[in-house]
């Protein structure tokens, strides 16, 4: 059931972005790009920023200093976010509890009236299909393991066909073989529209498995960038803390 | 304080300009609606009996003592339509709806439900608040419509039934047919009108700004209560002064 969407991917930069909340400074400066199409994975250990500049993108913050741009103009500008569709992952799944599966996923379609309710329904069927929860439109949030509701809001974030798609964690509290299908769902996602997809996560498997290019943040920095492999023989001390961490029994 | 009272004042009229929208919305403006009317109804029934016949019983044999138990029927319509029935109708809707609203929306903010909004383009002002307020604003003066007929029928039964006030029913209703008119509805009506506006307004400015998981809801839910009946103490004085000033 895939469909071949012909979209125009967008490209993303961030320049010196800071952002305190109080006296606690979460991001200190930060600066990256992301290129249309690209994967880029911001990976780091909980408490590090991800979260909060992932909010900075889609503009549910604003930074104290510093400026986001989509395709060169800032993500303020007027009719910018009307200009281009953009799509988050809630690590949660944020899907609306009073409302069904298929109104969850329907939302965006019936709120901005942008197709018939024929065709609604329809979109819907396929977007739960592709995330493997086909049958699913009348059952509520509550009904759903965590698992599910993250396939959810991929299927409500898949209905905007995104030309920029967030993942906040989109593994966390998953089980490993769950975790594979998001991660697939992903990259099928990027084969398929071609969207231009950041995603947070603390996962190493998942971020050496989808990145094209990882930032590695830490304390509201960014500590190393590049391809998977530049970032592997990083020799930065908290990288290789972060990327050789295991559990080791001490011998009784 | 005065960031609550300027962001309250933002979201109403944020709200306000959101207008033209209401027919777009007007699914969930039933929805709500239903809620407000068709949940309160009966309670409001109920409570107007009782209140009504609290006054009758107050009053009535003051009233009779002085010889002016012709009068009982226009005092207690006048007391029930121009006073008691819109502010104990809003204290009422304000714990009933106003927390549910403040609640509800408070657990959005919370759960992430309402960046999801934002993240959709989807404005959580036209989205949840309008059709909140929109609805309350036409309910709570209908139930108040309601309020002041089953009020004058409970003081109606009272003064009938109480030995120590004995005015017949017939006797009741004249006296308030020829005391109560029109306008003295439409001024409880009004001030009930204001008193939807200030309940809406301030649930949902109190559930969009919750923070801090459930606590931070139960704290929401007591303030949205709170604040709302505390505005509508102090504002059913002024209105009351500019009201009866305009009347003159």
């Amino acid at each position: 059931m895939s469909t071949a969407l012909n979209h125009d991917s967008v490209r993303v930069e961030a320049r010196g972005l800071r952002k305190s909340f109080g006296d606690h400074e979460v991001l200190r400066g930060v600066s990256f790009t992301v290129e249309r199409g690209e994967i880029f994975v911001l990976m780091g250990p909980s408490g590090s920023g991800k979260s909060v500049l992932l909010k900075h993108i889609i503009g549910l913050e604003e930074p104290d200093d510093g400026e986001l741009l989509l395709e060169g103009q800032s993500i303020h500008t007027e009719g910018l976010r009307d200009r281009y569709r953009m799509a988050m992952v809630f690590q949660s799944g944020a899907l609306l509890n009073s409302l069904t599966v298929g109104e969850n996923v329907g939302l965006y379609l019936r709120e901005h009236r942008l197709k018939p309710e024929d065709e609604i329904r329809r979109i819907i069927a396929e977007k739960l299909e592709i995330v493997g929860l086909k049958g699913t439109e009348e059952k509520i949030p509550g009904e759903l393991s965590g698992g599910m509701k993250k396939r959810v809001a991929l299927a409500r974030a898949l209905v905007i066909e995104p030309q920029l798609i967030l993942y906040d964690e989109p593994t966390s509290e998953l089980d490993p073989l769950i975790a594979i299908t998001i991660g697939q769902e992903i990259l099928a996602l990027r084969d398929r529209t071609h969207a231009t997809s950041i995603v947070v996560t603390h996962d190493r498997d998942l971020a050496f498995g989808i990145a094209d290019r990882i930032a590695m943040i830490a304390e509201g920095e960014i500590l190393e960038i590049g391809r998977p492999e530049d970032v592997r023989r990083s020799q930065h001390p908290l990288v290789r803390r972060f990327l050789t961490a295991d559990f080791k029994r001490k011998p009784q | 304080m005065f960031r609550d009272i300027g962001g309250l004042f933002l979201l109403f009229w944020r709200t306000l300009q959101a207008l033209p929208l209401t027919f777009r919305h007007r699914r969930k403006v039933l929805e709500q609606f239903y809620e407000i009317g068709m949940g309160s109804l009966l309670m409001v029934c109920i409570l107007s009996v009782f209140i009504g016949g609290v006054l009758a019983l107050e009053i009535g044999p003051v009233m009779v003592e002085r010889g002016l138990s012709n009068f009982l029927g226009g005092i207690v319509g006048l007391g029930l339509c121009r006073e008691l029935a819109p502010t104990l109708m809003a204290v009422l809707i304000a714990g009933r709806i106003g927390s549910a609203m403040a609640a509800e929306i408070g657990s959005m903010a919370v759960y992430q439900e309402i960046d999801a909004l934002r993240t959709m383009n989807i404005n959580p002002v036209h989205y949840l608040v309008l059709p909140r307020i929109t609805a309350i604003a036409v309910g709570l003066p209908m139930l108040v419509v309601f309020a002041d007929l089953v009020g004058w029928l409970g003081g109606a039964l009272v003064c009938s039934t109480n030995q120590q006030i004995a005015v017949s029913m017939q006797s009741f209703f004249a006296n308030l047919r020829d005391t109560v008119e029109v306008k003295d509805v439409v001024h409880g009506l009004i001030k009930t009108f204001v008193f939807a506006l200030v309940i809406g307004t301030v649930s949902c400015h109190q559930g969009l700004a919750t923070i801090g998981g459930p606590r931070g809801i139960g704290r929401s839910v007591t303030k949205a209560v709170v604040n709302s009946i505390v505005l509508i103490l102090i504002l059913d004085y002024f209105l009351t002064h500019l009201l009866v000033q305009i009347e003159q």
